[in-house]
């Protein structure tokens, strides 16, 4: 089964990095976004420094529902999905490695280069290891949630307007608390408490995703 | 609960007892708003203005309510695969959408006298906006997926997968320093509010209430009659 499992995150990775797909698509779409905005935001530092993690939070968050119904949505096409849900392998087991691949793929990646990426919005130095930190358990989390809400609308001729309105009430917790890490240098607890959040939420997503993601693939193969 | 699952006989207990809903509904609604308007008296610190709370309590408590009842409608229809739970949960969503949306209206408008702002970002009132995304997103999977089967297989998870916001709503002024006011009446040191005002919320609540049962009842009849329609008119068709 370890096989299996390899078999299927590797055939996932190769994807996404070949057809220009995946982190590559989702960073040119950061790129442009973190151009425009300091463009539209103004020549005021100090505003643009104070917005800096709100900013990248937000630019994560888009990307990874931008490139979120593409997990599923070509596996449905090609027949793919029918292969995982008739396979002896327990289908939440390939539906969870499938995500994972995604966060290995887009998320992963964004995240690991957020901190370079923050620095053309001017954010303060001291900021980014907390940023960075916060980037990788958030990453995970939006993911996650993201092939929840692919599943769901796999094969739909218009999902990609369900998947956002499905997606968007669970990413709230993950960007709450992320900028309120990024925002907490200041005060007596620090960081940790918005970090654990995020940990959590992470391990919930995680608890979740495989049931939620397995169940949506097996009512389209009814 | 099995026993309803016939949908003649679920008819016909709900043409029964439909219109003595509608009455006590009615008779709610007038008793309710009558205490509530006119025979309760202004609060010592926001005078009239608290009265709003009549009309937004309510309907607050019950969009929550009824979004459990969704979920667990979902949890029943796939455990035991009960012909009307997909009915019940699919006819519920609408009214506590407009209950949610009420809820948030009425709060603008009581939170532009009282804290100065029609809205704010803070956990209570941004979970209850989740809470309205969730319903929208909910409603929006039924009319997304042509295959009647397959969507109430998707809408049912959606069901579930939301429920996880009820309780963040519920303790979200406790857990968060929250503009929106702590819990008053669900306290472990009990209610904290004088009952001449405590007795007409609970009047309102049981009229939103019947309200929602008069209408989730006629909505469920509605779409148990559009079924044998259906039902009716591809025998005809076959029969040609």
């Amino acid at each position: 089964m370890i096989r299996a499992l390899a078999a299927i995150l590797r055939r996932d990775l190769v994807l996404g990095f070949r057809q220009g797909g995946g982190a590559a698509a989702a960073l040119s779409f950061i790129l442009a976004v973190l151009v425009m905005v300091p463009l539209a935001i103004g020549p005021d530092q100090n505003l643009l420094q104070r917005l800096a993690p709100g900013i990248m939070w937000l630019t994560l968050l888009l990307a990874v529902l931008l490139t979120a119904e593409r997990i599923f949505q070509q596996d449905y096409e090609d027949g793919t999905i029918d292969a995982l849900v008739s396979s002896p392998y327990p289908l939440e087991l390939l539906v969870c490695c499938k995500a994972i691949a995604h966060w290995l793929g887009t998320g992963l990646p964004l995240a690991l280069l957020s901190p370079f990426l923050a620095l053309m919005l001017n954010i303060r130095e001291s900021s980014i290891p907390v940023l960075l930190a916060a980037m990788i358990l958030g990453s995970l989390s939006l993911s996650l949630l993201a092939s929840i809400g692919g599943a769901l609308t796999a094969g739909l001729r218009r999902g990609g307007l369900l998947v956002n309105l499905l997606i968007l009430p669970l990413y709230v917790p993950v960007v709450v608390f992320g900028v309120s890490a990024s925002l907490a240098e200041t005060t007596p607890q620090g960081p940790a408490p918005s970090l654990l959040v995020l940990v959590a939420v992470a391990l919930l997503s995680l608890a979740i995703q495989p049931l939620a993601s397995a169940a949506a693939l097996r009512a389209y193969l009814r | 609960m099995q026993v309803l699952a016939n949908p003649r006989r679920f008819l016909g207990l709900a043409n029964a007892i439909l219109p003595w809903v509608w009455a006590a509904t009615a008779i709610a609604f007038a008793a309710g708003l009558y205490l509530a308007l006119i025979a309760s008296p202004p609060d010592y610190q926001q005078g009239e203005t608290v009265r709003i709370m009549y009309v937004h309590v309510p309907a607050a408590s019950l969009s929550l309510a009824i979004y459990v009842l969704m979920a667990l409608a979902s949890a029943i229809a796939i455990i035991f695969r009960h012909p009307l739970a997909d009915v019940a949960a699919r006819a519920a969503a609408p009214i506590g959408a407009t209950y949610c949306a009420l809820a948030l209206i009425t709060g603008s408008l009581w939170g532009k006298p009282m804290w100065g702002t029609w809205w704010v970002w803070d956990a209570r009132l941004t979970s209850m906006f989740v809470l309205l995304l969730l319903y929208l997103g909910y409603i929006s999977v039924w009319q997304a997926i042509d295959d009647q089967r397959r969507a109430a297989a998707i809408a049912r998870i959606v069901a579930l997968v939301g429920v996880i916001n009820v309780p963040i709503v519920k303790f979200s002024v406790e857990w968060w320093n929250s503009l929106h006011q702590p819990a008053s009446i669900l306290r472990a040191e009990g209610p904290a509010i004088d009952p001449s005002i405590l007795w007409p919320l609970a009047i309102m609540a049981l009229a939103y209430g019947l309200l929602f049962l008069s209408l989730h009842l006629t909505a469920i009849r509605n779409a148990v009659w559009s079924q044998k329609l259906k039902a009716e008119h591809l025998k005809g068709v076959s029969a040609r």
